[in-house]
């Protein structure tokens, strides 16, 4: 496929709704089956680690929490050549300045994707450190996610209900439900056994 | 009136009162109060940290096995150092040694992480406080590149032609007004003194740098599974090896230590041929610029990281030195021992926190982080709109750790100085070479320059370090040696019912601790001294002032409503705010503002 996705999602999930990006991404793969052309990237709290999965990229889609003033809970969604200018009107937090200069940088180096798709939502609650996502915006993850599937129908990728692996995802033990639960089950926390993590273990 | 500090600082709050807020290009928020006397010179220095840190309260109750991966999302750039220290403070509560081949990977990826931070740091953060890339538009490309082959001659790329094109490209980016990365610099500033084609060259490696630190990262994503936020494990390194034909899949095979080879070749070179040429030829033209020293050559501190063998941290097996130098005896290394409760300390009768009882210092396992948001009484302004604070009362988000009583300065000038004391062998010899080369007596390292250059020079030194694990790595492999984990007590039910631990290393910016309790098989307690929270501690109860403020008293400012020279000294501790404070209040569009009063 000459066209090539990265789906990501931004912001640090311990600052309650700023989680929202991390956790759209978690939801799509655990909800939908994409395309092999299509990668899903938790992007979490980082900048200039970035720079290689964009350059990678010829379509980019990010979800972030972003503070429009709006009503919480409202989704914005930007295309190309707004996505930086809308990101520079109101900072929230670090990394929003962070990918304003990964969006830059990538512009100087010509790594940038030639589209770029923001989904935002506006949060309720960013000050509750180590909490999860409020009601309102958890409530928009499913909504945000048909956008970027119907922007992808749009361009081609066909996602299909199901499942989509990746290793780019976060830890199981900050998934939003093991986060947000409090502590991980035995289960998700005791990775004895897992091949990946211990293949010479006897 | 002036005050004598018990550090030695005579601070004048008298003069003019410049506020820089926030101070910009650095990872997190932060700001900045000078008074200036009649002649421009800092008298009087107060740095204020403008969020809170909570981590300690979100890890109460967790899996200790966990903790690694939350710290992680703390920061927006060491996140491996947080992880390591993490896994570190729970094997050492739980007794859990790990094999060799995981500590020659995680030293890998520790001086991998060293070596990417102090490039970006150089090139993406500090560098425009000396170079200026603005003037680089008016560099003669011949002469850039006769420039070039002089300062280092082995550097392949050097052509005229290559240096035009890298102008043009620079030419096309500023005129489509998108100069967002340099935007709202101080550009005809006179602290600014290189000629163009100085510039020009140095703007240059900022974009062969951009490209070199996404190549760099892939040792993380090799070993770590991925990038950002790479995985590890308590008990070892989540990565399996297996370099035979057959194994489980993503595990280390020849093919991906040949990749991890060639990186490490890529950072020795761009350190030999790049990074330190260009901050020998930058440092050349700032000569007579030897401010920022602080506490420099007074106090450092550091607790020594890169372990020859795994579970040893005894400090003749540490790469990278460990000790305390106080009173600026450089005769005598003390070592340091964070376990006792006399050593490592933290004072909140400056910070926004409160234990119940002035002048009282809590050992991290003891740690308690209760918010107390108070203003003092000579206050300027509003609770919201803050003129000016009042140092004399509780003034910054950061707590003050002190080591037996004294503040310190940690990071790679600390790191560096400490093991020049020690005579330790590798470091002695850069640093004598690099004052030969720039023909400078020693005191020129106590300042913001000597910061810069120990950064370069522990890159070089990490560059090589690299290479020397990874053969010993590779010699451990081809021995029959595939052992990456060590999982005897991975199961809670082998702990003790408590337990307690500490977890050190030398992130980029400096000194990192992490303290954990652990009590039935859950987090009880969690304390994280990261080196910010040393450098830019405020007050303690004595009146000691912190790195930061020390560092920038009687420095002169050419211009005090533009305050270059400010931002050039806390930029050289590439201060991070992200971890040791967290976000208080939102904060608007606004850049870096300065207000004289």
């Amino acid at each position: 496929m000459a066209d090539r996705v990265l789906i990501m999602g931004i912001g640090n999930v311990l600052w309650a709704d700023e989680g929202f990006g991390v956790r759209c991404v978690e939801y799509l793969s655990e909800h939908w089956h994409l395309p092999a052309s299509v990668t899903l990237l938790d992007g979490g709290t980082q900048g200039l680690y970035l720079l290689p999965f964009l350059e990678e990229a010829d379509t980019l889609i990010v979800f972030d929490a972003v503070d429009y003033g709006l009503e919480p809970g409202t989704l914005k969604v930007v295309e190309d050549d707004e996505v930086p200018r809308f990101m520079g009107a109101k900072k929230m937090s670090l990394h929003q300045t962070g990918f304003q200069d990964v969006i830059a940088t990538a512009q100087l180096m010509g790594y940038c994707p030639t589209r770029l798709l923001l989904i935002g939502c506006q949060p309720e609650e960013l000050e509750d450190y180590g909490g999860g996502l409020r009601d309102v915006v958890a409530a928009k993850i499913a909504p945000a996610v048909r956008v970027a599937l119907s922007y992808l129908a749009q361009m081609g990728h066909v996602a299909k209900p199901g499942r989509t692996e990746s290793d780019l995802l976060a830890d199981p033990s900050i998934m939003q439900g093991a986060y947000e639960a409090g502590r991980p089950s035995e289960d998700e926390a005791c990775r004895v056994g897992d091949a990946r993590f211990f293949p010479a273990a006897d | 009136m002036v005050v004598q500090t018990p550090n030695g600082f005579n601070l004048d709050n008298s003069g003019k009162r410049i506020v820089v807020d926030p101070v910009t290009r650095i990872e997190g928020h932060m700001r900045c109060e000078v008074n200036v006397d009649e002649e421009g010179y800092i008298r009087n220095a107060v740095s204020t940290g403008t969020m809170w840190r909570g981590l300690e309260v979100i890890l109460k109750g967790r899996d200790p096995r966990d903790a690694w991966a939350f710290t992680e999302r703390i920061c927006g750039v060491c996140t491996g150092t947080h992880a390591l220290t993490s896994v570190r403070a729970v094997e050492d509560a739980l007794g859990i040694e790990i094999p060799d081949n995981a500590n020659s990977i995680r030293n890998i990826m520790q001086l991998n992480l060293q070596i990417h931070d102090h490039v970006v740091h150089f090139y993406h953060l500090h560098a425009l406080d000396w170079v200026n890339p603005v003037n680089a538009l008016r560099a003669d490309p011949k002469a850039t590149s006769e420039l070039q082959q002089t300062v280092s001659p082995s550097h392949p790329m050097s052509s005229p032609g290559y240096f035009r094109d890298v102008q043009n490209r620079l030419k096309q980016f500023v005129e489509s007004g998108q100069l967002g990365l340099f935007k709202n610099g101080y550009w005809d500033n006179p602290a600014y003194k290189l000629p163009p084609e100085a510039d020009l060259m140095a703007t240059t490696h900022y974009l062969e740098a951009l490209d070199l630190q996404k190549e760099i990262v892939k040792v993380h994503t090799i070993f770590g599974g991925k990038n950002p936020h790479p995985n590890w494990l308590v008990g070892g390194v989540p990565c399996p090896i297996n370099v035979h034909s057959t194994g489980a899949v993503g595990a280390i095979n020849m093919e991906r230590l040949n990749m991890v080879s060639s990186i490490i070749e890529k950072c020795i070179e761009f350190n030999k041929n790049v990074y330190l040429p260009d901050v020998i030829a930058i440092g050349g033209f700032y000569k007579n610029w030897l401010y920022g020293g602080g506490l420099s050559s007074q106090a450092c501190l550091a607790y020594g990281d890169i372990p020859e063998h795994p579970n040893d941290f005894s400090p003749e097996q540490l790469h990278l030195p460990r000790g305390a130098i106080i009173n600026g005896d450089l005769s005598t290394v003390h070592d340091v021992d964070v376990r006792d409760p006399e050593q490592v300390q933290e004072f909140v009768d400056h910070s926004w926190y409160e234990y119940g009882e002035p002048g009282k210092g809590l050992h991290p396992w003891d740690g308690v982080t209760e918010a107390k948001f108070e203003l003092g009484p000579n206050l300027k302004g509003t609770r919201t709109n803050i003129k000016q604070i009042d140092e004399g009362a509780k003034y910054s988000w950061i707590k003050a750790p002190r080591w037996r009583g004294h503040a310190m300065e940690v990071g790679p000038l600390a790191r560096y100085i400490v093991g020049y004391a020690k005579g330790h062998e590798d470091i002695t010899e850069q640093v004598n070479g690099l004052l030969r080369t720039m023909d400078l007596p020693t005191e020129a390292l106590f300042s913001t320059l000597g910061r810069t250059a120990a950064r370069a020079l522990e890159s070089e030194y990490c560059g090589r370090l690299q290479k020397y694990f990874f053969d010993k790595l590779v010699t451990n492999i081809k021995n029959g040696d595939e052992s990456t984990a060590n999982v005897a007590k991975w199961d809670p039910s082998t702990w003790p019912k408590e337990a307690k631990g500490v977890g050190m290393t030398e992130a980029p910016r400096g000194a990192l601790g992490h303290w954990v309790k652990v009590k039935d098989g859950r987090i009880e307690n969690y304390q994280c001294v990261v080196p910010t929270t040393w450098n830019g501690s405020p007050r303690d109860s004595q009146g000691n002032i912190g790195a930061f403020e020390a560092s920038l008293m009687n420095t002169k400012m050419e211009r005090p409503e533009e305050p270059v020279e400010i931002l050039r000294t806390l930029h050289s501790f590439d201060p991070c705010l992200a971890c040791s404070t967290h976000v208080m209040s939102p904060d608007g569009d606004e850049l870096t503002t300065v207000k004289v009063r």
